[in-house]
Formats: structure tokens, sequence, C-alpha cells
């Protein structure tokens, strides 16, 4: 466990070190909201109602930014292959990549979310549904992101290819953090897709880092 | 072959009929070797002869298209994990990252093999003074040299315990002092009971070890069979 603890300590020294990931990830999703108004006029209602979509799709844009370089950088120093052959086990050092990508991406837009929120007129009454919603789905990104990373290890335009891949996969965890914000904005109960939400954390938590590491080893080879 | 295999006169480590694919094409077939410990193995060959192919077959980071591997007559696919903490792979890339210093990068590793963190951190600071990089213990990896980078790479042989050590052209772009500070390194290890299999083209004093002509167990050309 506390190779693990030592793998985490080490990309989020190298994240914060470097610091442009986590800077170009929340600048990207300040900018970017921030267009939305200046495209759909400073009608309230309106903004009210497109807010949820607006944050949660932004969200999921600015996470998918930093992703190919999750593994991308340790790949083409050799430390991948390294990493690979060390006495713990591959999938945990995975998780640990995962975990210390979320802390350096994830966080960073849970953190800047509410005061977005605020710029969009988010009803007062969706601002917790919005962070329990992006606490739920931001690690989850991370997660199968993480898959799609190792997966286009060594090919060209990886970046590309990977939003091909992972975008998709995203969809559920749009459609429910959205349901759980919009349903709180009317008054109606958001447990359900907060529910469904953390049942897809829990999925992303218990398959990414053995598909991911699978994937890995056929990388190193 | 299961019963040669648990021989209990059986080298430690074991390697039999190996074959390596690479890109579809055969890079060599039927290549045995056995190492005991305190031993040490020289790959020869030519460019692509597969001299780092085989080392990375050595490590578990690519499969052999045919033969098996055995460490104490277990087979290595058994057990990946317990091979990989005791093994030391050097291979062409450096794993130096630019904004990490010299003490950071070697003590992770180390830690990454070692049970006891304390310990791993003692062996980091006697590793990097034994290659001479205690002045750059603080230097940042952009502002080594290549020969530099190489050293600290070396240092994390000793900065953890590893029996076997898996060294790819270890000897690039050092200098004379360093080979000669590696050298003694090497023979310390295989006095201590560790086996090193190591490919050159330069010239460095493995004294007694085994030497391995890879060409040779290169298929015959096609076309002629």
């Amino acid at each position: 466990m506390n190779r693990f603890f030592d793998v985490v300590r080490r990309d989020l020294r190298l994240a914060l070190r470097q610091g442009a990931d986590s800077v170009m990830v929340v600048t990207f999703f300040i900018l970017t909201v921030v267009l939305f108004p200046f495209g759909l006029g400073p009608e309230t209602n309106l903004l009210e109602r497109v807010s949820a979509g607006v944050l949660m799709v932004t969200a999921l844009l600015a996470a998918m930014l930093s992703l190919d370089r999750l593994f991308q950088a340790d790949y083409e120093d050799g430390s991948l292959e390294l990493l690979v052959l060390t006495p713990a086990p591959l999938e945990l050092v995975v998780a640990a990549k995962m975990l210390a990508h979320w802390l350096s991406t994830g966080l960073p837009l849970l953190v800047v979310a509410p005061l977005l929120a605020v710029l969009l007129h988010l009803p007062a009454e969706g601002f917790v549904p919005l962070l329990l919603a992006m606490a739920l789905s931001t690690p989850a990104l991370s997660l199968i992101g993480g898959i799609g990373a190792a997966l286009v290890l060594g090919a060209r335009r990886g970046g590309v290819l990977l939003s091909l891949l992972v975008l998709p996969l995203y969809i559920p965890l749009l459609i429910f953090s959205v349901g759980a914000i919009d349903a709180a904005a009317q008054g109606l109960e958001s447990t359900p897709h907060l529910l469904i939400l953390g049942g897809f954390l829990l999925a992303a938590l218990v398959l990414s880092p053995w598909v991911a590491a699978a994937a890995l080893r056929q990388a190193v080879e | 072959m299961v019963r040669a295999m648990n021989d209990p006169r059986a080298s430690l480590f074991q390697g039999r009929h190996l074959a390596c694919q690479r890109g579809g094409r055969l890079v060599f077939a039927g290549l045995d070797l056995s190492l005991d410990s305190g031993g040490a193995l020289l790959l020869l060959g030519p460019n692509g002869a597969g001299k780092s192919s085989l080392l990375r077959i050595l490590a578990g980071l690519l499969h052999p298209v045919a033969g098996q591997l055995a460490w104490a007559g277990q087979d290595l696919a058994e057990d990946p994990e317990a091979h990989a903490g005791r093994t030391h792979y050097l291979g062409h890339h450096d794993a130096i990252k630019p904004v990490l210093t010299v003490t950071e990068m070697v003590r992770f590793w180390a830690r990454l093999h070692h049970d006891d963190a304390a310990a791993a951190d003692r062996a980091t600071h006697s590793a990097l003074e034994r290659f001479g990089l205690g002045h750059l213990a603080d230097m940042p990896g952009r502002m080594l040299s290549a020969g530099q980078k190489r050293r600290v790479n070396l240092a994390r042989l000793l900065a953890a315990p590893g029996q076997l050590w898996l060294l790819d052209e270890p000897t690039t772009a050092l200098d004379r002092a360093s080979i000669t500070v590696l050298e003694a390194v090497l023979a310390d290890h295989r006095a201590g009971g560790g086996l090193v299999v190591l490919s050159t083209h330069a010239e460095i004093a493995l004294p007694g070890a085994a030497v391995l002509h890879l060409d040779r167990f290169a298929p015959p050309p096609e076309g002629l069979s």
C-alpha cells in the first residue's frame, strides 16, 4: 500500500512542478463556460435551463484534455517499462496514477464549478447536487479515460483517437449528472440519479485498473 | 521437460528453447541459457540480432513465442511480480523526469522495490555517492548530461536489492571513469551472489562471463529451407 502512495505522490509532484496540465484544464473549463452567455445571450431563464448541461459537458471535455498525458510521458521516457517491472501489481500502480490524475485535474474542476454555476444562474437548489454529481462523475472520468489513454499509447494522433474511444462511454455519466441537478432544480428528488452515478463509479473503480493494466502490458511489449 | 525444470541440479535462472518474434519476423529460435548465482552472461551480436529483445524477455516485458524461462525451477509466468521484485532492468531509455531531482527519481524507484522506506532512502544516498552523483543530488533531471542521466539510471540498481540485473548497453554515454565504477559495481554484485546479463558493443571487463553470440541462433534466411 505504501507503494500505491509513492506513485500517487510522484505523479502529484510531477503535476505540481509542471503545472501546465491542471492550469490548462481549469482554464479551458472557465473560458468555455464563459463563452456560453456570450453565445446564448444574457437571458436568465435560458441560462438557468441550460446551466447544468453546459457545466457537465464542459467539465467532461476539460477532463479529457489532459487524459492523453496520463501514461504518454511515462511511455516515452521509459518509466512505464520500469513501472511494469515493480513488485507491486501493475493494477495498483495504474489505480494510483488514475487517482493522481483525478486529484490534479478533476478536483480543481470540482472547486471551480460552483463559481461558474453562479455565472450561469444555476438555481440555488442545484448547487449541492452539482457538487455531488461532479464528485461522483469526475473520478469516473479519470478511471474510464485511463483505459482509453492506455489503449492509444504509441498511436499517432492518440489524443483524437482517445476522444473517439472515450466520449461515448461518458454519455451515461452526463445523463445522470445533469438529471440529478435538473431534478433538484425542479424540486424533485435527486438521490436516485446520484446513486446510479455512484454505481458507475464503483464499477469503473473495479474494472478500469485491470483493463488499463492489461492494455499497458501490451503497450510495453 | 517439466521434470528437467524441477531438476535440483538445474541452474538458478534457466531458459530453454526460447524463440522471439518481432514484427512478424523470427529474430532467434532454439536459444538455451542458464545462469547460477554470481554468474554473468554477455550478449553479443550485430544490430538486430535480438539482444534487446532477449533482455526484455528475461525481464518479463516481452513474451517469447516459444520456450520457457524458470527461476529456481519455477516457471516465470506463474509469478511475474516475484520476478519483477528480484529484477532490475535497464533499457535504452533513462526514465529521467525533467522536473524531478536526482534524489527524488532514484528514491522513488528504490521505494517501489524496497519494503522499508527508510532503508530505501539510505540506499539511495549511498548509490548516488557510488556513481559520483552526490553533488548532483538536488539537480533537476532537465539539467543533466547524457552520461549523468545514464549514471542516475545505474544508481537505481544499487538503491534497491535485486538479484538479477538485466542491462541493455549500460555503457552508452559513459566516460571511461564511470565504466570503471560500473565494472566494480558489477563485480561486487556478483560477489554477493547476484546475476548479470549484459549486452554491449563497448569493451567492458566482466571476468568469467559466459558469452552468447545471438547471431548463431538466427533462423536460416527464408528461401534456403
